[in-house]
């Protein structure tokens, strides 16, 4: 099960790699130096997708955009901008799919909906099945 | 030869499948005094046989790298250290569908060969049931994945495995997931049987019971280990990503889990028949799923390993075969099952109920966060979801779940009153706010963590208390399974809360020589040079770490180039103490002015190791309540072979 | 003897309903490419240092001359890149002005790939961070936006240009300058 996974994450940001001349932008590999400010972008880069490795965050990637993306992400907290704020202007690019957070909106709230159901009927079943029972 | 061998062995099994399903269902229309019924059986049995000695031929071709074979010069290569060729075997997708058929068919034989309990009518129902499933697996593999195929003209060399899959975790990582798999196949079996013959008594959760055991044991180890693989091999230090293909495997788990549960209920008091039925069929539905999502290539779809829509529709058609028969034939028979024993809320049965809701339930919100991405991209937009949205939704069933798992084993069957348990209820909440006291003054950690750590000192506790005033030596093994296993689920919660509220982080880069910190360790970069192994070479990088002014100690993590096929790896460097693990990752060389600087990755993870340390508990508890009942069969059958005669 | 319970049938429904989902998926080709979430947007604004010595930088404001343009993202390490030269200089010789932007690379690197595919375009600029291509929506190499002539974004062409795309992305350029 594993197996396409590892191919997955490996195979193509290397290969990318391994051809790209230039080395990587200067806060891909590097933190900020206020901690409280380097936490938020880590929790922030944390749920934004790598979009040349399909199913990883751009926080657990070596590819050269996901480095690129960090160094995005990481300048723009540093020039004073919100997580929230960076979050938006990304998704106001490539869309709801860079964000592993969806928001409820109109094509999410299914994803909100059917939990709430699923709790609703959990809460009835466990009623029904224990309700004066063994008597 | 040894092909041929092979092919011919399989076709052959193929055929005693078609035997069994044929002789199990004259025996269920005619009476298990047919002629026909007596060949089930040894049908099993010989099928056994023939699916080993298939898949030994293929071990074999593998080992020597017999180049005439398509699969084998296709996957693996000749300069491959030995345990690699030997675990190229099933690290493709025509070596582990034959995989999967061979452990199929040696539990078909062991069944035909040992099981006695069940009336013969629902042991053949299931054994033909087995062969059902099985001969759509013998048509996937001779009709559209041949692993014996033969390559014309033979290639002078192999094209190699994987790199990342030439690791020993690795090697053994999916046999241990398709003996977890074929275990469910098993417990499906069985309970299309018992649907079949209406004969839903504990004795038949008694015979599927060690079979859900075992899969879940199985299940368990190939999550740990895989998820462990991940967090070494992939060198960011993440554990579990919620990717599709870890939720696969993370389904079957979960249906398995309520399962297990729901048949000890019915083994003990004769309650819940349709629901263990229905978990039945949804535990290998959920394997199913997952090794078609995995194959169809419809979700990750970018690499194209065992990527192959012909292969999907194969997988799908059977899917519709199996799960929507299965499933179609509840509906017409749960209503003629009687519902059971009852139970009052307050009783072990109760506790039970709640696990199994709250586990479906989040089986539910996994499958829909899996396939919600797929229905969208069916609509024509698409969405990403992820942990922030799988950690939360979980949490609202898991947190419950974990209250009641810390006081719902000290309960009696049928019906009992919290005063009774007073004293354990106060130890259990007493644990549970010393621990929520300590995490919050220690640290200001997020809530989720937070609830993490108190929840899982009221399970640690909970979980040994029924152990309080027996003696140990005289505690059943099954009991002391349980106990074990409830307490690596609060070890394993605990390392997962720690990971994730008091991890630090440092990317840097250093010239040979200079100093940094991460956590409590320092860490000297000693020095750079190049080494080579095998089928590879690397950047070696030596670094003397030293924790809280300690003596030093030399780690060295490598960046790793592969030549078969060409790609690169980073294997990072870990360094294990009570208290978490030190986590190191050579990058690049870093850009800049004239000294070279290389790229550190490092991490301090406090009690990390604790989250695969509660898997393993987790997996040895079961084993051991399997020991338990295995042995418990055992000794009743012997008592009553001795009654007989 | 049989009692018809309906809830005992809404598992084999909504397995009914995935399975068909799982078809309809399996049925056609999946969708590779993410696209860009600023067409009919204004080009954000982006400055560029030109990606060879002595050229003229690129601005977003080089694009609001009422003229309607190829905007090419490109990089000399990318193996497609070199393979759409062709079709770049068929769009060209069919009168579009392409402008490009290098992402990813080194003045020398650029101007070894030009002196081997040619040069169709009239500047380029350097995007050593891919911060414009972020800005833009674009997540890789190569792919091809059509600009209309007050600077705003029309058509965005994912991967390589093959020469069947040629006639269309005129097309589009046509129709962005009326």
């Amino acid at each position: 099960m594993r197996l396409l996974l590892a191919l997955l994450l490996a195979l193509l940001p290397v290969a990318a790699q391994a051809q790209d001349g230039l080395p990587p932008a200067p806060y891909a590999y590097r933190q900020l130096d206020d901690p409280g400010l380097e936490q938020q972008a880590r929790d922030l880069m944390d749920t934004l997708r790598c979009l040349t490795c399909q199913s990883q965050s751009i926080a657990d990637s070596d590819a050269p955009m996901a480095g690129d993306m960090r160094h995005q992400v990481r300048t723009r907290l540093a020039a004073g901008e919100t997580p929230e704020e960076v979050r938006g202007w990304l998704i106001a690019r490539y869309g709801d799919y860079i964000s592993y957070r969806p928001a409820p909106g109109a094509t999410t709230w299914p994803l909100f909906a059917i939990p709430v159901l699923l709790l609703v009927v959990a809460v009835l079943v466990i009623a029904r099945r224990l309700r004066g029972r063994g008597r | 030869m040894i092909a041929e061998l092979g092919l011919a062995a399989l076709w052959l099994a193929a055929a005693l499948a078609a035997l069994q399903l044929l002789g199990g269902a004259v025996a269920l229309m005619r009476g298990e005094a047919e002629p026909l019924a007596a060949l089930v059986r040894p049908a099993a049995q010989v099928q056994a046989l023939l699916c080993a000695i298939a898949f030994a031929a293929l071990l074999y071709l593998f080992a020597v790298t017999d180049l005439s074979v398509a699969l084998v010069a296709d996957n693996s290569h000749s300069a491959k250290p030995a345990i690699f060729k030997l675990a190229g075997t099933w690290g493709n997708h025509e070596g582990s569908m034959l995989l999967w058929i061979t452990v199929m068919a040696l539990a078909g034989g062991l069944i035909a060969w040992v099981e006695h309990r069940l009336p013969e009518r629902t042991l053949l129902a299931t054994l033909a049931a087995q062969a059902f499933v099985g001969l759509g697996f013998y048509a996937f593999l001779l009709v559209s994945s041949n692993p014996f195929a033969r390559a014309v003209p033979a290639p002078p060399e192999g094209a190699g495995l994987n790199p990342l899959l030439q690791d020993i975790g690795l090697a053994l990582h999916p046999p241990v997931l398709y003996c977890g798999y074929v275990g469910l196949s098993v417990a499906f079996s069985f309970a299309v049987g018992a649907l079949l013959t209406r004969e839903v008594t504990p004795a038949f959760a008694r015979v599927m019971r060690p079979w859900v055991l075992g899969a879940w044991v199985a299940l368990t180890l190939g999550i740990t280990a895989g998820s462990y693989w991940a967090y070494y091999e992939l060198g960011w230090g993440g554990w579990w990503f919620w990717d599709p293909v870890e939720n696969a495997s993370l389904m079957p788990w979960l249906a398995a889990t309520a399962l297990l549960h729901s048949a000890g209920v019915l083994a003990a008091r004769d309650a819940l028949r349709t629901w263990t039925l229905m978990l039945g069929v949804v535990a290998f539905s959920m394997s199913m799923i997952g090794t078609f999502l995995v194959r169809s290539g419809i979700l990750t779809s970018v690499h194209a390993f065992a990527v192959d829509p012909e292969r999907g529709t194969f997988i799908l058609a059977l899917l519709t075969l199996y799960i929507g028969g299965a499933l179609a034939l509840f509906a017409l028979r749960a209503g003629t099952v009687a519902e059971g024993e009852r139970f009052a809320a307050v009783s072990r049965e109760g506790g039970l109920v709640i696990n199994n809701v709250a586990l479906s339930a989040i089986l539910g919100i996994v499958l829909l966060g899996t396939l919600y991405p797929l229905l969208t991209e069916a609509l024509g937009f698409r969405v990403s979801v992820g942990p922030p949205y799988f950690n939360p939704m979980g949490a609202i069933f898991f947190l419950p779940m974990m209250a009641v798992l810390a006081i719902g084993p000290l309960l009696r069957w049928r019906q009992d009153r919290l005063a009774r348990v007073r004293w354990q209820m106060v130890a259990v909440a007493a644990a549970f706010a010393a621990a929520l006291l300590a995490a919050w003054l220690l640290a200001g950690i997020a809530l989720l963590p937070l609830l993490g750590m108190a929840l899982a000192a009221a399970v640690a506790v909970g979980s040994v208390l029924p152990l309080a005033r027996r003696r140990l030596t005289r505690a059943p093994l099954t009991l002391w399974g349980m106990v074990l296993a409830h307490l690596g689920v609060a070890v394993a919660v605990f390392g997962m809360a720690a990971d994730s509220a008091f991890t630090t982080e440092r990317l840097v880069a250093l010239r040979t020589g200079e100093q940094t910190s991460v956590g409590p360790w320092q860490v000297t970069l000693a020095g750079v040079e190049p080494v080579a192994g095998p089928n590879w070479t690397a950047l070696s990088a030596t670094l003397q770490v030293a924790y809280a002014g300690g003596a030093s100690v030399p780690i060295e993590p490598q960046a790793r180039s592969f030549w078969a096929p060409a790609q690169q790896t980073s294997e990072s460097a870990l360094l294990t103490r009570w208290n978490g693990q030190l986590y190191a990752v050579v990058g690049g060389q870093a850009p800049g002015d004239g000294a070279e600087r290389w790229q550190l990755r490092l991490w301090w993870k406090p009690f990390v190791t604790c989250i695969w340390y509660g898997g393993g508990l987790i997996a040895l508890g079961g084993l051991l309540a399997l020991i338990g009942h295995v042995v418990g069969d055992l000794r009743r059958r012997r008592r009553w072979r001795e009654a007989r005669a | 003897m049989i009692r018809w319970r309906l809830w005992l049938w809404l598992p084999l429904l909504a397995i009914a309903l995935l399975f068909g989902l799982f078809a309809l998926q399996l049925s056609r080709p999946k969708d590779e490419f993410v696209r860009s979430a600023l067409i009919g947007q204004p080009l954000p604004t982006f400055s560029l240092k030109p990606a060879l010595p002595g050229q003229p930088p690129l601005a977003n404001t080089d694009f609001a001359d009422g003229k309607p343009r190829l905007l090419n993202v490109f990089a000399s390490w990318c193996v497609p890149c070199a393979a759409e030269a062709p079709q770049l200089a068929a769009l060209q010789a069919g009168g579009a002005e392409i402008v490009a932007v290098a992402i990813r690379d080194t003045p020398d690197d650029v101007a070894a790939f030009l002196d081997a595919y040619g040069n169709p375009f009239s500047r380029i600029g350097a995007d050593p961070y891919s911060q414009l291509q972020i800005a833009l929506g674009s997540s890789g190499v190569p792919e091809t936006f059509v600009i209309d002539g007050t600077g705003v974004i029309r058509h965005q062409h994912i991967g390589d240009i093959r020469a069947e795309d040629v006639p269309r992305l005129l097309d589009e350029l046509r129709e962005a300058g009326e």
